[in-house]
């Protein structure tokens, strides 16, 4: 048995080996830019239904960082519409016959969640300073310092197995089914696994959404609509 | 088939087992509690489920945990190389 830890290399470029994950993901870069850049080509205010099919896509995810970060999207829509997007469509790569989703190889993963780690000290010290960044570990109270810091740590490492996990659970138990079963058995697991996708993508981008607030803290940029909601 | 392999075999199977009750019997209180919640009111579901969904998928997550050092074990074991 082929084991889901390894990543067949495809073919080199230079000294660099291009793994199946990489082609995938680039396949799907070139899709998610290409359609991006088809769908905002002709914008109208009068919308087209294709308009507003993104429209709403972009609404929901405005409407979820409001909730879950309590503060303006607009700052952080790009990141946390991407990560959704790239992920969600990741790992609904597993539909077309012959892929398998980049997330089920731990260096997607660890790629994705490094965004993340940066992501959370850039807009943490975007927002109130480094001073106020740093201020965050201590608190509630200086004891924390430390747990805190190991924290910011682990937390990015649960982060990544559990996207790992989850979809390389998936193939590999579809895998293990079609070797024991056969044909057309594994087909209410490969409909699970597109369920277990769907809600991984949306729970990475939450906790991505969770530890930039938690960075961000108590600092809010003064807007009128934030102040009314308070 | 050494005696390395043979431990790693049966932790493996071991670390699934045990690491699946803890987490069945968190998600099955999960559950239950979103269930009574839904049932006392019921126009917060939408709420209620999208918080059942975020919660279920952190619990299942260490079950997950144990999967992959199970996984670990039977194919990336260092004792085994």
């Amino acid at each position: 048995m082929i084991s889901p830890l390894a990543d067949p290399v495809l073919f080199h470029i230079g000294p660099a080996p291009i793994t199946s994950a990489v082609a995938v993901t680039w396949g799907l870069m070139a899709f998610l830019a290409g359609g991006a850049f088809w769908a905002t080509r002709k914008l109208s205010i009068d919308a087209s239904p294709t308009q507003s099919v993104f429209e709403l896509i972009v609404d929901t995810v405005d409407g979820q960082i409001r909730d879950t970060m309590q503060a303006e999207p607009a700052r952080y829509r790009a990141f946390i519409g991407t990560l959704f997007v790239f992920i969600f469509v990741a790992n609904w790569s597993t539909l077309i016959p012959g892929v398998e989703p980049p997330t089920a190889h731990l260096e997607t993963d660890i790629a994705l969640a490094f965004l993340v780690f940066l992501a959370v000290i850039v807009f943490g010290i975007r927002a109130g300073g480094v001073r106020h960044y740093l201020a965050t570990f201590a608190s509630p109270n200086p004891i924390m310092i430390p747990l805190n810091f190991v924290e910011s740590l682990t937390r990015v490492f649960s982060m990544f197995v559990r996207l790992f996990g989850n979809v390389m659970s998936g193939v590999f138990m579809i895998g293990i089914v079609l070797m024991l079963a056969g044909f057309l058995v594994p087909i209410p697991l490969m409909a699970l696994d597109l369920l277990t996708g769907a809600v991984q993508a949306y729970i990475f981008a939450i906790l991505a959404m969770v530890f930039i607030a938690g960075a961000i803290g108590d600092v809010k940029p003064a807007s009128p609509k934030q102040e009314k909601g308070d | 088939m050494n005696w390395a392999a043979v431990v790693s075999i049966f932790s493996a199977a071991m670390a699934v087992s045990f690491g699946a009750i803890g987490p069945a019997l968190g998600e099955g209180r999960a559950v239950a509690a979103a269930m009574d919640a839904i049932a006392r009111q019921p126009e917060s579901a939408n709420t209620i489920s999208r918080t059942l969904f975020v919660g279920l998928a952190m619990i299942e997550t260490m079950a997950i945990y144990c999967l992959v050092i199970a996984l670990l074990l039977l194919f990336a074991n260092p004792l085994l190389k």
